[in-house]
């Protein structure tokens, strides 16, 4: 450990992102008494900037890659790649919450706020190289996101859902912080890299049944982070219960944040036990595909539908981690940055349509959206042929980068199961589809507003971006590809 | 070739669709006005290919390539060879024809309608033109979309039911099919040491039987479904009876051709081993002679015209992969003539169909009777289309299968013997189909007011009538075109 404890500049800057971040959080909150009731909007405006100037630092700070503090974080194509990623959400995320906040007059700093220390916590999980990092980054945006789930004090299903996120999601934790105290007392130390080294030195390799608890313990926590069956329940409820821009939020940003760790966790520092863990991914993967699809399939509620739906994705994710290699790594980070966009753009589109109070969320109130509003029902529909894996969309990409990766690491039995879950998946979202187009307007449709400023740019980013993914993926690939390379 | 005349005809539909959505959609007769041009613009660039096809060359000509994903070897590679210009050819006559006889059946959405249509004309191009398996993929997929929305929007009243089985069923086909494309685009890694996914880079492989095999079975989940093939037909009814006429027209006679021509361009030459499996052919060969018979037999008794005419339909598609497993030159030949020769006969007796619909709102064969009598010109353009249809000489559907039993007989008389029922059924279910509407008394008065064919019906029906008769009468260029790309799938197979 060098004497000198000071960071150097070239560590600040790495590091900046979560600066920017947490400096303009304080700040709203701070400026947030003083207009409060004033101009609301402000907030989200001074948000989106934030988000912005991370993004910026973000990408500014991998010209000079490598560790920060102590080897503690890691800035390298992965961390930035997962940067860029949360914060886009972060900022797609606010553009659909203006309206919503407005209408449910609960415009604050406060939610604004909590938005961008999740995205703290956020960065820091995706850069962390080091267990306690990691933890802290999990505990910073974990608690950020139960509050927001939490966000509409006065609704009973907003607090009975934040309350079994945070009741849940902290025994998922803790599960996690005992997989850490393992590793730590097995290896004595909680850096990846190190714990690596140790654990692929077959003369100083700890017993393998204390690793394989540890990496159990691990794996429970996380997988319930990600939504993973058979750690998945608490999902339906509470992205159903939470208002529909702060799903939109979770189900993307957190999520794949978690995912960035599950990844950096599981292919550097338990890369080399590999053959241990795979039947968990496995089977991990194959029940959350099944559940999560054959769930989906008899849904009412939208929202619950794309809970389910989210829990089918999050298995094609596992299965690019079971096939144990940088391609499959390379594969789970443009699936994540796809499915990104069209999950935050089909809760978007659920935000616009729900109305006051969230009362329009059965599938039938999309009757004859296609009628009534033409862009946006074209613009969900682009979402959900995704969501299927149509080609020329992204999700299409994704799946299929996956499914070759995983027959590539010989999992064929994953690979045609899965295939044929993304069929059974296509009809629920053709559910959706086929109430959009095929029924006349119902009440919920002839009440619908017109598109917001902020809502159509939340719809019509992620589509476009959609398309992008579909059509010309070799830019993001190549940058995937490269970036599944873990700084060590 | 550099010119890009493949590339043009592909894209010809999309700039079509492009402009058709700056259109507004309250101005109807400008919308029909361009569809109707852009699907004639389709048609008109495709001719050259036809003039400018060499047929003594082999391989494939107008080749275009250029890299699409260079990291995951995919190419956008295109290029044609004798059974793919004749479907090619095939799709852009029905394409246009199909968007021509919309006109006035179409009331509502006009604009989405024509957008689907334009779109479908895309997929299905693409499909036959691609030389990439993945590009091969991606158009696959694609037609599915806008056939599910015209199916689902513009259908009749059970449509929806009809669209998701018609969607879920391809789907589940395709995915597996996809499963097939990946394992030899892994194969190919594994022994060349690069990603392609170009069909004459997957057609180096060196496979064990037993791999090729499997992926046959994976690959036919994919094509079956789309031919359809028995046991997997029975979204074909449904699909074809509730579609709108013009998507009926497209759906059986170019679409089904989908899984046709998969089987001639990636089965065959790709798992030559496994397509001249012994055990492999025979399955397919009693799937195939069941569904000659089968739909035959389901066809005489349906008391729905159109339903009749949708269970015909399974019954010729089994002539054609009987004719691709017969694994001989007159099998393949005759496959692909009577691919297109139904792709005529079916187009119109659809077209017919929905003629009558239009003007009766009923397709209760027992409602009709003795219309000879009321439409004359339109008995004589069903005679024709069902005479072709059962294969009476001098019209298409007579030399493709009777080439077709010819290379049956080569491989397998016993296969000969039961398709030749199919062929005598055939004549049964139309003839009496025809005596039950056509001939005899006028048995319901609602009928003696009936309009004959108007000059834009007579327009849409003449042109495939002319065809009908020109591969009946001289087939030769269809049997010059295709003697190259059969005699080399032949070779492959029979190394």
């Amino acid at each position: 450990m060098p004497a000198n404890m000071a960071p150097s500049s070239a560590e600040i800057l790495r590091f900046l992102p979560e600066i920017i971040l947490a400096v303009m959080g304080t700040f709203i909150m701070v400026l947030d008494p003083l207009v409060r009731g004033k101009s609301p909007k402000i907030f989200g405006h001074i948000s989106i900037l934030a988000m912005l100037a991370a993004i910026g630092a973000s990408i500014f700070a991998y010209t000079n890659p490598g560790p920060a503090f102590s080897g503690m974080l890691m800035v390298d194509g992965f961390a930035t790649f997962f940067r860029v990623l949360v914060l886009g959400v972060g900022i797609l995320a606010v553009l659909s919450s203006y309206r919503f906040l407005d209408r449910e007059r609960a415009d604050t700093g406060e939610y604004h706020a909590l938005i961008l220390f999740s995205l703290v916590g956020q960065c820091v999980m995706v850069t962390a190289n080091e267990l306690i990092m990691i933890f802290i980054g999990l505990e910073i945006s974990s608690i950020a996101t139960y509050v927001l789930a939490g966000y509409l004090r006065d609704d009973k299903r907003a607090n009975e859902a934040a309350l079994k996120y945070f009741l849940l999601g902290s025994f998922a934790t803790a599960f996690l912080l005992y997989g850490v105290a393992i590793i730590y007392g097995i290896t004595g130390t909680t850096n990846l890299s190190a714990i690596r080294a140790v654990l692929s030195n077959t003369t100083t390799a700890p017993a393998g049944a204390v690793v394989g608890a540890a990496v159990a313990l691990m794996f429970v926590g996380l997988a319930f982070k990600v939504s993973g069956a058979p750690f998945q329940i608490w999902a339906p409820d509470v992205y159903q219960g939470a208002p529909t821009p702060v799903t939109a939020f979770m189900s993307a940003g957190p999520k794949a944040a978690a995912f960035a760790v599950f990844l950096r966790i599981f292919m550097t520092a338990f890369e080399t036990v590999g053959t241990g863990w795979e039947p968990l991914v496995w089977v991990s993967a194959l029940l959350s595909m099944t559940i999560g699809n054959f769930a989906a399939l008899v849904q009412q509620n939208i929202k619950r539908m794309l809970a389910y739906s989210s829990i089918a994705h999050a298995g094609y994710v596992l299965v690019a981690l079971a096939a144990r290699s940088e391609i499959g790594t390379a594969a789970a980070m443009f699936y994540l940055a796809a499915y990104a966009m069209m999950n935050v753009g089909a809760f978007a589109v659920v935000a616009h349509l729900s109305g006051k109070g969230e009362r329009r969320l059965s599938l039938n109130d999309f009757a004859g959206l296609g009628v009534k509003q033409p862009l946006t029902a074209a613009l969900l529909t682009i979402f959900l042929l995704s969501f299927i894996g149509v080609p020329l969309t992204g999700g299409f990409f994704g799946k299929f980068y996956i499914f070759k990766a995983a027959l590539q690491s010989n999992l064929v039995w994953l690979t045609v199961l899965g295939l044929l879950n993304s069929a059974v998946a296509a009809y629920y979202y053709l559910r959706i589809l086929v109430v959009m187009y095929m029924h006349e307007p119902g009440e919920a449709t002839l009440a619908v507003e017109p598109l917001s400023f902020g809502l159509s740019a939340a719809l019509i980013l992620p589509a476009i971006g959609t398309f992008v993914l579909g059509i010309f993926p070799s830019a993001l690939l190549q940058f995937a590809d490269k970036s599944s390379i873990f700084g060590r | 070739m550099t010119d890009h005349l493949l590339s043009i005809v592909l894209c010809t539909p999309l700039v079509g669709l492009l402009v058709l959505l700056v259109i507004p959609s309250e101005n109807r007769s400008l919308l029909r006005i361009w569809a109707n041009v852009a699907a004639f613009a389709g048609f008109l660039v495709s001719l050259p290919l036809v003039f400018r096809f060499n047929s003594s060359a082999s391989g494939f000509q107008f080749v275009e390539r250029a890299d699409w994903i260079p990291s995951l070897g995919v190419h956008y590679a295109i290029g044609i060879d004798g059974i793919s210009l004749l479907l090619v050819m095939l799709s852009t006559v029905i394409g246009l024809i199909a968007v021509l006889c919309s006109w006035v059946s179409v009331e509502t959405r006009v604009k989405g309608y024509y957008a689907m249509f334009l779109l479908l004309q895309v997929g299905i191009i693409g499909v036959f033109v691609s030389l990439d398996a993945f590009l091969f993929y991606v158009f696959w997929e694609l037609v599915l979309i806008p056939m599910y929305f015209i199916i689902g929007l513009w259908g009749g009243p059970r449509r929806l039911y009809a669209a998701i089985k018609f969607f879920l069923f391809t789907l589940v086909g395709s995915v597996l099919m996809l499963l097939g494309l990946l394992a030899l685009y892994y194969l190919h890694l594994q022994q060349f040491g690069y990603y392609s996914f170009e069909i004459s880079e997957l057609m180096k492989l060196n496979l064990p039987l037993a791999t090729q095999q499997w992926i046959f079975w994976a690959l036919f989940f994919g094509f079956a479904v789309k031919v359809p093939m028995f046991p997997l037909h029975t979204w074909l009814p449904d699909a074809h009876v509730e579609a709108p006429t013009g998507g009926s027209v497209v759906l059986a006679s170019v679409m089904l051709k989908m899984g046709t021509y998969g089987f001639m361009r990636f089965s065959l030459p790709l798992l030559p081993q496994a397509s001249a499996d012994r055990m492999i052919v025979q399955i397919i060969a009693v799937l195939s002679i069941i569904a000659i018979l089968y739909g035959a037999l389901v066809s005489l008794v349906q008391q729905d015209w159109k339903k009749l005419v949708a269970y015909s339909s399974v019954s010729h598609m089994g002539f054609c992969t009987l004719g691709i497993f017969a694994l001989n030159a007159n099998g393949l030949v005759g496959s692909v003539i009577q691919q297109v020769s139904h792709g005529i006969t079916t187009g119109l007796l659809f077209l017919l169909v929905g003629m009558v619909y239009e003007r009766r709102h009923t397709r209760e064969i027992g409602n009709f009777g003795g219309l000879a009598q009321v439409m004359p010109k339109f008995a004589v353009a069903f005679a024709i289309a069902m005479f072709a249809s059962a294969g009476l000489p001098l019209l298409s559907g007579f030399v493709g299968e009777f080439t077709i039993l010819q290379g049956a007989f080569q491989a397998n008389r016993t296969w000969a013997v039961w398709a030749v029922f199919g062929v005598v059924l055939a004549a049964a279910y139309l003839l009496w189909l025809y005596q039950r509407t056509m001939l005899g008394k006028i048995t319901h008065d609602e009928n003696r007011l009936l309009r004959d064919l108007s000059w834009r019906e007579g327009a849409v029906l003449l042109p495939l009538i002319a065809w009908t008769f020109w591969i009946g009468i001289y087939p030769k260029p269809y049997f010059d075109i295709l003697a190259k790309p059969v005699a080399e799938i032949v070779a492959r197979t029979h190394k």
